[in-house]
């Protein structure tokens, strides 16, 4: 399995809430390969802007060969890819990184804002007990997916929608248990439910972002610091680009 | 036609090689790319233990280009020689090995460890911004530049190529320094010194504060740096510094370049490479040039003329 840059056709594209977008993109060769919680680099067409923007898979259409994906407009490159419209053409590299290892155990999955979208693919293809805790600043987006795939929990910091507060608060609030937790957001949320899982002993997988270049762990630009001496440069740092961007909780220091 | 050209003794089937930092040891590349189409590969700084590099953020993308300041992670000569090496020698290409260090006798150790391996070229990196110690501290300093290049020599098995850093006021001064001192060749540019500030944070872009700036919006300084060391020294030149594409190459090949290096144009497009050595052989059937090795300096020559 390896990954290959192509030119990828853009299906449709939405708006979801404020500044976040979903955006189909058909790519056969990215699709068939793809598993949750796996990435694709996205280029910019403006000469100025050279690397691309690593965002995750939300949703992938083997049959169809599409991806979904759904990301925030944070600078001059994603609203770019804002613009882009049914026929448009745009350049991919993926799939990315290792993505989720699904186990058969009672799960947990938690997306925090923008690191929400992973979690629709990954509900998709647990065949499992499971509860979906999402935490929303104020918007919410994605639900209905969600909502079609297993039993969702929302916490929002603004306390219009679920639980006031974060994705702990409730976890605590709507006595929700598992075995496993699948988690990607903000790196504060991923250090909390870092100690949430080793205070509880359940096992945590969490996906991590950082700024990176290559996208394929050449450049070592995107690294975490980890418990143990990693494979690549047999320092404690592993490459979020390649031996991640998932990694269990335990393995890394947030 | 022949795209073969010579550096150092060494006989590259084509001027095309990567700029050290962009290309790992080849292997993630080598999803992407035949490693056998390029002149040599040049890989990762590697030094004589293992590096962690820099904190977090590394990385920043600016206008036409990148800063980074990743700090030489490195696993160190002895995983590379097990590792690197040997995955390398299955490729029909040249291998160049970059070389880092804190102090002169941290190089010194690498070079001796690798007189016995199988590998083509040493390229000494005494220009990176982005560490402490040793890195650019070299390369600032003709006499320091001059006496690590001696005493690199006096173990060196392979051709040296001493990298050289564009943050100096005359890299002629450097090229000279280097060359008297018994270099086989030079390469330029590293990166520039840069910085870059996220107005939002209020706060540096990289956790290192400075980081080197590459990619195309550097190639006019580049390419001026490698046409006055052409014309400074007889040693033969890599060329590097933005390059994107063939056009590119060939500019840098006309300046004075017997090869080039291919750098951060990989992140944007991992089939640069390949795609650069494909656009030299057309832009010569075009041009009716026989001999890649016609056009190297020709510019240089014409103008002198």
């Amino acid at each position: 399995m390896s990954a290959v840059k192509k030119t990828a056709t853009v299906k449709s594209q939405v708006s979801l809430a404020s500044d976040v977008y979903s955006l189909v993109l058909e790519i056969p060769e990215i699709a068939s390969l793809a598993k949750a919680g796996q990435f694709v680099s996205v280029y910019s067409k403006d000469g100025s802007k050279l690397l691309p923007r690593p965002i995750s898979l939300c949703e992938t259409d083997k049959e169809a060969g599409t991806i979904r994906l759904v990301y925030r407009v944070v600078g001059a490159g994603t609203r770019e890819f804002s613009n882009l419209q049914e026929g448009d053409l745009v350049e991919v590299m993926g799939p990315l990184g290792n993505g989720f290892s699904k186990k058969e155990k009672k799960a947990i999955l938690i997306g925090g804002g923008i690191g929400i979208p992973p979690m629709l693919q990954l509900a998709k293809e647990l065949d499992f007990e499971k509860s979906i805790v999402l935490g929303f600043r104020d918007e919410t987006f994605l639900l209905e997916d969600l909502k079609a795939n297993g039993e969702v929990y929302i916490a929002s910091e603004d306390g219009k929608t679920g639980v006031s507060g974060n994705v702990l608060d409730a976890i605590r609030e709507y006595g929700i248990t598992g075995d496993v937790i699948y988690a990607c957001g903000p790196t504060p949320m991923l250090r909390a439910i870092k100690e949430y899982a080793a205070s509880n002993h359940i096992e945590a997988q969490l996906s991590l972002e950082e700024k990176m270049a290559c996208g394929i762990g050449a450049c070592l630009a995107c690294v975490c610091r980890s418990k143990d001496v990693d494979d690549h440069s047999h320092v404690k740092n592993k490459r979020i680009c390649k031996d991640g961007p998932v990694f269990d909780a335990q393995e890394v220091e947030l | 036609m022949n795209l073969s050209v010579k550096i150092a003794g060494v006989e590259f089937k084509n001027p095309v090689t990567v700029a050290s930092g962009t290309f790992g040891s080849g292997a993630e590349y080598s999803d992407f790319v035949d490693l056998s189409r390029l002149g040599a590969v040049t890989t990762k700084g590697v030094a004589n233990v293992p590096w962690e590099g820099n904190a977090t953020p590394r990385i920043a993308e600016t206008y036409g280009g990148m800063m980074n300041a990743v700090g030489l992670q490195n696993p160190g000569m002895d995983v590379f020689c097990k590792r690197d090496i040997p995955f390398l020698q299955q490729y029909d290409t040249n291998i160049i090995v970059n070389v880092c260090g804190r102090t002169e006798q941290d190089y010194v150790e690498v070079v001796e460890r690798l007189a016995d391996e199988d590998v083509d070229l040493l390229e000494i990196n005494v220009s990176c911004p982005n560490v402490k110690e040793g890195g650019i501290a070299f390369g600032q300093d003709p006499k320091a530049l001059a006496h690590i290049t001696e005493e690199i020599k006096k173990k060196a098995k392979q051709p040296v190529i001493m990298k050289l850093s564009p943050n100096v006021t005359d890299i002629t001064v450097m090229a000279k320094a280097a060359e008297a001192a018994g270099a086989d060749a030079l390469s330029l540019i590293n990166t520039l010194t840069g910085m870059k500030i996220d107005i939002h944070r209020r706060n540096f872009a990289v956790a290192n504060k400075t980081g080197g700036v590459s990619g195309p919006a550097i190639k006019p300084i580049a390419v001026r740096m490698v046409y006055q060391v052409a014309n400074a020294v007889k040693i033969p030149i890599i060329g590097m510094g933005g390059i994107m594409n063939y056009e590119d190459a060939i500019e840098f090949m006309m300046a004075g370049a017997s090869a080039v290096a291919v750098g951060t144009a990989n992140f944007h497009n991992p089939y640069t490479t390949v795609e650069i050595v494909e656009g030299i052989q057309k832009f010569m059937e075009e041009k009716g040039i026989e001999d890649i090795n016609e056009i190297i300096g020709c510019v240089k020559q014409e103008s002198e003329n």
